[in-house]
């Protein structure tokens, strides 16, 4: 590769100074035929022509230096210079490149996911002015909705939309599909085009189910059309309902979450018909995103002044539902703002932590750069003492580090281009759309390569002053020795300093994320999800109406139940830790004013079948749990977990037989205490619960919980073949229950994953940085101690003398690493349930890994330095 | 101000030889400005080279290489439309200078 190349040049460079000879030449030997006809003797002739010319090699001299092509092949030669010595010292350069490649990747990677999450705007028209109305909680109510989008004198308009999951049939049989209802505002207000057909329009509703269209996503076009454009006008059956598709949303659209990638959107009014109930005349029913496009003249102070009057004639003329009504502009993308200030946080600090860790490379490599420079002296020196300009040796040097830089940049820009692809193709949660749109843009790239050309110039100048003052005689008179002052803490020791610490917060990070992750899979869920298959279920998309359901759902059990090695069955209607739970203010039996004000408690209410509690390994405390009994006609009851009856009677036993009201017409029986458990998050404060019989409180989407004594993946065609055999139209998910957890574990495994793997690349440079100082150290000292060994010197004090310096800062990063890792963990706590940084546990990992770090890196340059034998290093030299 | 040094003068000169005499060698545009000058200019050659080449890169001028009348090979000079309108800028900032000069010296 290398050796035509060189040719090339050689013969370039010949070919350029042939000619510029024989250009003079030629001129030389006019002037001599002008000379002799002008009657001169030839030799004569001949002295003339050069004394008139002057100093051909000075003059062939000045004409190469004009050339730019030659120019440039001295940077060429610099170069090629630079590329030999580095392969002289493959051990340096591949130390260096790698070093290098592994803090770009890192960087590049998180750089890539906040310049998604955070910095890159939503890919919609003017993104800026797009805002998340939120009331108190997040979600509205579509009464509350439709007043806003009225009264508001702020936005160019408000749409309102919820997340469903519908059964889709294109003829045969159905499948499950993610759905967005919205309001007809909605494409206009994310300011759109369709790619095929329309969009909803505000003329289409009439009321309930006046408007049966879908707009389909272009992926879910592309994939179950094939991309076939006559589709626009055909129909097709969703939940069992006839629907006109009317458009295509455009390539890149997938609503305003940036997570959560939809299949088709239809119209909010069409909600029975998706959901099977109809909740928009509820005003205490929030349970729709409101997403506003703010007027290009009106400042946010002003929006929210009005949106302020808006919540006040709310609150006075709906006193019941709206009490307390405010409404809130939050930055939408992220769940409205609900995912976001936790998702920022996280992604900041992690850019900060790769920050870090490039720190610590370029430390590294600074420190590299340094100790070669040292070792080049004499050489430096030498080309000093042969008229070679100080910065022309500096160019030379930085050459290197350039090349160096620039070769490790590209390798970690490939290594992190895969590491995104790999990210952004990355289902997360196997029962929902999640995807991380994380590729790569123009901007990471540049991030990257900037990255590693100013770590090559910040560590190709490390050596600048040791070049700039190199003096000639100083190294050709001696050997090579240590330099002689010695200062008490030298750049280079700090830089390490900070790199063993940086490299013990991350450990520190990671150690405590991990251990929160495994307490996660441990703590104390109010349920056993092992040996559990949870199948959802939405008779809705079968076509069952409300009062056909019930019968259904319990033929569905007791076809479970019955079917070998099942040994408990039941439904709910939410799954505990899956997405979406009723939150509910519960009042006082003899309370008639059911104001949220004088709620005795805010709950989660749950609906669940007989079964249920023994299916899910739910603990009954006290009293007794559901029968069939317990149906329309029988007495209204409920189930509360411990939480419940602590908050609102005092005890368990005071709870048993004590009422509480839903509203004016729902007053139910305390029958049973379950035990506590998580049910929207694993972080969550404890929440009181409810349940009611499902009998009593009917769903008509839930999720059956059947529990096994056998091997689950035996269970699962039973369960498939029971389930086709009672209707071949029902479409269902079906999975482990652990499996269904993934997403509650989710952010806590995101969290130990990203952390884990700083925390190595972090332990990686700091033992590379330990190894490095530690080995030169040795060697620079390896004739003083070879006499020190002559004298007699014990191989204690030689290790002490040899390894002291570099074990003496490493405790000092180590231990203010440690420190500030504590403090780091602190942060870790919002994500990862029960992170703390005062676990014994951590703490001591910590401290064993930093030793265990240590040791390893200094094992090597130890064995060094006792293996010296005296008597052959003082015959070197 | 008008850009004026040696190395100015002598661009000067040599664009000025191959606007008036076309195609020229190296040894040539030295006669040329000896002779048109009155012998009054004498360029060293050693140093007509590197301008030349310099100018060259610049692409005021161009190069071959062709026989002379005593069949020697040489390398030629013409210049180019850059060339052409580098001489004008030079002509006029020459002005400028022997006229600014001329005044200095008149001024009393």
């Amino acid at each position: 590769m290398v050796l035509p190349r060189r040719i090339a040049n050689l013969f370039f460079r010949s070919r350029v100074d042939r000619e510029i000879a024989a250009e003079i030449e030629a001129h030389i030997a006019l002037r001599v035929e002008d000379n002799i006809a002008a009657g001169m003797p030839p030799s004569e002739a001949r002295r003339d022509a050069l004394v008139r010319f002057g100093n051909p090699t000075a003059a062939k001299e000045q004409v190469a230096s004009a050339d730019l092509a030659l120019s440039l092949t001295s940077i060429w030669a610099d170069l090629r210079y630079a590329l030999r010595q580095l392969r002289r010292s493959p051990g340096f350069a591949l130390t260096a490149v790698l070093t290098l490649a592994v803090a770009i990747c890192a960087n590049a990677v998180v750089f890539s996911v906040l310049n998604a999450l955070v910095l890159r705007p939503l890919n919609l028209p003017d993104p800026q002015r797009l805002y998340t109305i939120e009331q108190q909680e997040l979600l509205n109510s579509y009464p509350d909705y439709r007043d806003l989008r009225d009264r508001n004198r702020s936005f160019d308009g408000i749409a309102a939309y919820g997340i469903t999951e519908a059964g889709l049939n294109l003829g045969g049989s159905p499948s499950q599909v993610w759905d967005i209802e919205c309001t007809a505002d909605y494409f206009n207000v994310m300011g759109i085009k369709p790619y095929l057909g329309r969009f909803f329009q505000r003329s289409d509703e009439h009321g309930p189910d006046s408007a049966p269209y879908v707009v389909l996503s272009y992926p879910y076009w592309k994939t179950q059309f094939q991309g076939d454009r006559d589709v626009v006008g055909r129909t097709v059956q969703i939940n069992r309902h006839a629907f006109t598709i009317i458009g295509v949303a455009p390539p890149q659209f997938h609503g305003i979450e940036l997570f959560f990638w939809p299949d088709l959107w239809t119209p909010l009014v069409e909600q029975s018909e998706i959901e099977g109930a109809n909740t928009l005349d509820e005003r205490y029913m929030r349970n729709l995103f409101l997403i506003g496009r703010l007027r290009s003249d009106v400042t946010l102070a002003q929006a929210q002044a009005d949106l302020y009057s808006v919540a006040d004639y709310l609150k006075k003329t709906y006193s019941t539902d709206d009490d307390g009504m405010l409404f809130k502009l939050t930055q939408p993308g992220l769940g409205g703002n609900y995912l976001g200030p936790p998702i920022r946080a996280f992604v900041t600090g992690l850019m900060l932590l790769a920050g870090l860790i490039l720190l610590a490379a370029c430390a590294n490599l600074g420190g590299l750069f340094s100790a070669r420079a040292t070792d080049r002296a004499r050489e430096i020196a030498l080309r000093v003492a042969l008229g070679s300009t100080r910065r022309r040796i500096l160019r030379q040097l930085l050459t290197e580090a350039v090349l160096i830089s620039l070769t490790g940049g590209m390798a970690g820009i490939a290594g992190s281009v895969a590491v995104l692809r790999a990210l952004s193709k990355w289902q997360p949660i196997s029962t929902f759309p999640i995807r991380v749109p994380v590729n790569p843009d123009a901007r990471t790239y540049a991030v990257a390569v900037a990255l590693a050309l100013m770590s090559g110039f910040l560590f190709g100048l490390a050596p600048l002053r040791q070049v700039l003052a190199t003096a000639p005689w100083y190294v050709v008179k001696a050997a090579a020795s240590a330099s002689p002052t010695r200062r008490w803490f030298t750049i280079r020791e700090a830089l390490l300093v900070v790199q063993i610490a940086v490299c013990a917060v991350l450990l520190t990070g990671s150690l405590v994320a991990v251990r929160g992750l495994m307490h996660s899979l441990h703590s104390k869920l109010g349920f056993q999800p092992e040996s559990t298959v949870v199948i959802s279920t939405d008779l809705n998309m079968a076509g069952y109406s409300a009062n056909r359901a019930p019968a259904m759902q319990r033929r569905m059990l007791d076809a479970f139940a019955a079917l070998p090695g099942v040994t408990a069955a039941g439904m709910i209607d939410n799954l505990p830790l899956t997405f979406g739970t009723d939150e509910v203010s519960v009042y006082g039996s003899d309370v008639s004013d059911f104001r949220p004000s004088h709620a005795l408690a805010d709950t989660y209410a749950y609906a669940a079948s007989p079964g249920y509690f023994q299916a899910a390994g739910t603990v009954l405390l006290a009293g007794r749990t559901f029968t069939w009994a317990d149906d329309k006609s029988a007495i209204p009851v409920a189930v509360v977990n411990q939480e419940f009856a602590r908050k609102v009677f005092g005890s368990v036993e005071n709870a048993i037989g004590g009422h509480f009201r839903l509203d004016a017409k729902t007053r139910l029986e305390i029958v049973g205490v379950v035990e506590n458990g998580k049910y929207n998050s694993l972080t969550e404060d404890q929440w009181a619960v409810y349940f009611r019989p499902l009998l009593q409180a009917p769903s008509i989407s839930t999720w059956n919980v059947v529990r096994t004594d056998r091997d689950l993946g035996q269970l699962a065609p039973h369960l498939y073949r029971t389930l086709r055999g009672l209707d071949s139209a029902l479409p269902f998910t079906l999975l482990a229950w652990q499996k269904d957890l993934d997403a509650s574990l989710f952010p806590a495994r995101m969290a130990a994953i990203a952390l884990g793997v700083l925390g190595l690349l972090g332990a990686l440079l700091a033992a590379t940085g330990i190894f490095g100082m530690a080995s030169y150290s040795v060697g620079k000292r390896l004739k003083e101690m070879g006499i020190r060994m002559a004298l007699g010197a014990g191989r204690t004090e030689l290790l002490r003398a040899a390894l002291g310096p570099a074990f003496r800062l490493f405790i000092i990063g180590s231990a203010a690493g440690l420190v500030l890792g504590m403090a780091a963990a602190r942060v870790l706590a919002y994500i990862v349930y029960e992170a703390s940084p005062r676990d014994p546990f951590v703490l001591a990992s910590a401290v064993l890994a930093m030793l265990l770090l240590g040791i390893t890196a200094t094992w090597l340059p130890a064995r060094h330095a006792l293996n010296i034998d005296p008597s052959k290093l003082m015959r070197e030299e | 101000m008008a850009r004026n040094d040696f190395q100015g003068s002598l661009d000067l000169l040599v664009l000025k030889t191959l606007a008036q005499r076309g195609k020229l060698h190296g040894y040539g545009i030295a006669l040329h400005i000896q002779k048109a000058s009155d012998d009054l200019l004498r360029v060293e050659e050693g140093s007509l080279y590197p301008a030349l080449h310099r100018m060259e890169q610049s692409r005021w001028i161009s190069s071959e290489w062709a026989l002379t009348e005593t069949n020697r090979n040489a390398k030629y000079y013409r210049l180019t439309a850059t060339g052409r309108k580098q001489l004008q800028e030079a002509e006029e900032s020459f002005e400028q200078l022997v006229k600014g000069v001329r005044a200095m010296l008149k001024f009393a």
